[in-house]
């Protein structure tokens, strides 16, 4: 079972981020939540949600300990660094956070996110660069079921984009390999 | 092959009323239930229908009687102190015998509170809310799957009866998204030739509460009893799990339920043999599976998102026969399975 | 220090919880800055209502009642009615006070309630995420109105100050903005205009605010004053509605 915890802030595509995951779980009918914060809790800034992949039937529809943790923004690290399950790992952008984990017991896999959209030309795929790593470093879904539901989310309009985030996650996968 | 969609606990529930052929929506908005009104504003009118906010939830619940009266299908939805200020209505529309589905997605209160998930309101669901001697049909999904078939089935209880039905949901069942299968669409609405509208081919209509001669009230409230009579007999609905051999039993509800469900594969994984009776009509409340439960269990504990309610009708269902307990978290704290194992293991330690 | 002489002693020094660009802070500060400079902090009660502002508490130092979404008129009625002395405000977004708590403030005008009224307009459902307000424009789009505000289905915006300026209770009513410097200053004489007639013992009074939620219109800070100024404000026109010598 993998309990995702993804975190940044508004704008970096935090829930985007989440229900594809969802969406692509459901694809491979596996067993799906997907949990957002909500609320004045976003206005602070920061956004976060949970995704539960599962071949088993979900019940609590809460993530109190992810197995893994994807933090967009320093903020995020500091949060939620300390709830992540031992031998759980921690995917960070390392662009933004310069930090070193005090945790001893968990993978950390930094991943210079906001640069590597950057390079790619659009800032806002960091979401895409970090799924990318995160799907690679769990396999918690197949790349093909990601590609699938992204088409299915995103509004015809944003079609055009389809290629670019899939060189963001096909490039960041890479990197992990 | 059915084919699953992904959907929020609020928008399930909005299109599930779509479906059962619900097209009359009044409402206001307020955290955690937006997504309802908002999916309905959207889609509504793709049918023909009409959604409409009011000025407030207690228009808001005056244009349901009004819809309802006039023989439609209607919904409103809100969330804790937006269900307050309806409660003066949903009262005339018990008295007045207006069927219609009201969903209340709980958060924390008393007075404003806060806008995270909790189950503070169960005592104002099932005891009718308002005042008078009324009852509310009450059906408390955990699942959003189950959302989506109680709400569709909620349209037709409410007719059968003439009666409000209440979906009581919870801050964390309308955010979470899972997927769903939906029902096909219902195009068989009943007839109601009670309702108000048209009459040239029948003797007029009236649809009121107001009952002046007392003789006649206690007849009417007579009738309405007989009607919950009926509801007791034919509506109770409720689920368990790991029951068979359970010695400790774990009474809760909606999202808390299913916490519960998660503790209790932790407690059954260190050998302790508890189980679950999640009632789904906490309105009429399932007190059979209860009182049936009794000679093997050693204790029950009613796990809910708040200081005690479901409580009161556990104690009534079991009588004295043997400890009940409550757990739970306030003010929409999600109580972890963790933290209910641990008060599973004080219990049962002290149990034996 | 300079700090404290800088910043009035009627705010608490903590970041605000307010989206960057919105104008709730500015109004909250000019409250503030009217209240310290006529030297009535140790007197003054604010209302809280309902909407971004609910918090205006955790700011505001001096006593506050938070009241439910709506009904901020008529608790300020029960405090000024114990303590007539007092000056008691109410702190209402459009939602709160044009939508939920109409019977609440009308009422409170027509009673000529010696309270004063900061009426912050911008048009939507803030808090809530922007949903339609009374007050929100013909084809505005807002996320219960995703079609645009349908006239046919729903109305036409709802000018409150205009309609409480008819009460002979209400002695005095403006309706002001925030987009300059000089909006700012103006808006702030029109708040203490307000609160030295309720001192003087008149009666009720608003000052309507046009303010904006560049969160919920979608819009740059900068962005969203330029369409208040084109589009509120030319269905909201800002200026004095109703003065004191107008009563009779
Ligand atoms: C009885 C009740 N209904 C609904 C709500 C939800 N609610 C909270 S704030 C708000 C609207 C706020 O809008 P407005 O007054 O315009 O203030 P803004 O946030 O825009 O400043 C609503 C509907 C509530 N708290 N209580
Ligand atoms: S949502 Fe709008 S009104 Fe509320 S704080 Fe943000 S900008 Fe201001
Ligand atoms: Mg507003």
């Amino acid at each position: 079972m993998h309990e995702l915890l993804l975190a940044g802030f508004g704008g970096q595509g935090v829930m985007l981020m989440g229900k594809i995951l969802a969406y692509a779980g459901m694809k491979e009918e596996k067993q799906v939540m997907f949990i957002p914060s909500y609320g004045s809790e976003m206005r602070g800034g920061t956004a976060n949600c949970s995704v539960i992949l599962s071949e088993e039937e979900i019940d609590a529809p809460v993530v109190s300990k992810p197995t893994v943790l994807v933090a967009m923004n320093t903020p995020s690290f500091d949060k939620f660094e300390s709830s992540v399950k031992e031998n759980g790992i921690i995917i960070l952008n390392s662009s933004l956070i310069t930090k070193e984990t005090t945790r001893e017991n968990v993978k950390i896999v930094k991943v210079p996110a906001s640069d590597i959209a950057k390079g790619l030309g659009n800032e806002r795929i960091i979401n895409m660069v970090l799924l990318g790593t995160l799907i690679a470093v769990t396999n918690c879904v197949k790349v093909g079921s990601i590609m699938a539901s992204l088409k299915e989310i995103l509004p015809p309009h944003r079609h055009n984009l389809l290629p670019l985030n899939q060189k963001a996650i096909e490039d960041a996968m890479s990197l992990v390999k | 092959m059915t084919t699953k969609v992904l959907m929020k606990g609020s928008e399930a529930i909005a299109e599930a009323a779509i479906l059962s052929g619900c097209r009359y929506f009044f409402g206001y908005p307020i955290t955690p239930q937006n997504e309802i009104p908002e999916y309905l504003a959207k889609h509504l009118p793709k049918v023909g229908g009409t959604f409409l906010q009011a000025e407030s939830e207690i228009s808001a619940i005056y244009m349901v009687l009004g819809g309802a009266a006039a023989g439609a299908r209607v919904m409103t939805s809100s969330s804790s102190p937006g269900i307050s200020l309806k409660q003066e209505g949903i009262s005339y529309m018990a008295g007045a015998e207006t069927p219609c589905v009201i969903v209340n997605i709980m958060r924390g209160g008393p007075g404003l509170g806060a806008i995270q998930g909790a189950q503070p309101d169960y005592w104002q669901a099932t005891r009718g809310g308002g005042h008078g001697d009324y009852r509310l049909l009450v059906l408390a999904p955990a699942t959003v799957q189950e959302a989506v078939d109680l709400t569709y089935q909620a349209f037709d209880l409410a007719d059968k009866y003439r009666n409000p039905v209440m979906i009581l949901g919870d801050g964390i069942l309308a955010q979470i998204m899972e997927p769903v299968e939906l029902p096909e669409a219902n195009n068989q609405l009943p007839d109601k030739a009670w309702a108000v509208g048209k009459n040239e081919n029948r003797p007029r209509n009236i649809v009121s509460s107001s009952y002046p001669k007392v003789d006649e009230l206690e007849k009417v409230s007579i009738r309405l009893h007989e009607r919950y009579a009926q509801i007791k007999k034919n509506e109770v609905r409720w689920d368990s799990y790991l029951t068979d051999d359970a010695e400790y039993v774990i009474a809760s509800y909606g999202s808390a339920a299913r916490i519960a469900k998660a503790a209790i594969k932790m407690a059954r994984a260190e050998g302790i043999k508890v189980g679950l009776i999640r009632p789904i009509s906490v309105w009429p409340f399932p007190t059979e599976p209860f009182q049936n439960i009794v000679p093997q269990t050693k204790f029950f504990l009613s796990f809910e998102m708040c200081t005690g309610q479901m409580i009161d009708d556990v104690r009534l269902a079991i009588g004295n026969e043997r400890p009940v307990y409550h757990y739970g978290r306030l003010g929409g704290v999600i109580p972890l399975p963790e933290e209910l194992l641990a008060k599973i293991k004080e219990l049962v330690k002290e149990a034996k | 220090m300079d700090k404290v002489s800088s910043f009035p002693k009627t705010l608490v020094d903590v970041p605000m919880h307010y989206c960057p660009g919105c104008t709730h802070g500015i109004i909250h500060r000019l409250v503030a800055e009217v209240i310290e400079e006529m030297e009535i902090a140790f007197k003054t009660v604010g209302i809280a209502s309902v909407g971004c502002s609910c918090f205006c508490y955790d700011y505001f130092n001096f006593d506050v009642v938070a009241s439910a979404h709506g009904r901020a008129p008529a608790t300020a009625t029960g405090v000024k009615r114990v303590h007539p002395e007092c000056l008691v405000f109410t702190y209402q977004g459009d939602g709160d006070l044009a939508a939920i708590g109409t019977a609440e403030i009308i009422h409170a005008a027509v009673r000529g309630e010696k309270i004063s009224v900061i009426f912050v307009n911008n048009g939507i459902y803030g808090m809530t995420g922007g949903q339609m307000a009374p007050t929100t424009l013909p084809e505005m789009k807002a996320t219960t109105s995703p079609y645009g505000r349908s006239t046919a289905l729903t109305g036409y915006p709802i000018k409150m100050t205009e309609m409480l300026a008819l009460q002979d209770g209400c002695v005095y009513a403006e309706r002001t903005k925030i987009s300059s410097v000089a909006t700012i200053n103006k808006t702030k004489k029109a708040i203490r205009k307000s609160f030295e007639l309720q001192i003087a013992g008149k009666g009720f009074s608003v000052v309507e605010i046009l303010s904006t939620c560049p969160t919920n219109w979608g819009m740059e800070p900068l962005e969203s004053i330029k369409w208040m100024e084109e589009n509120l404000e030319t269905y909201y026109p800002v200026g004095l509605i109703k003065d004191e010598k107008e009563v009779k």
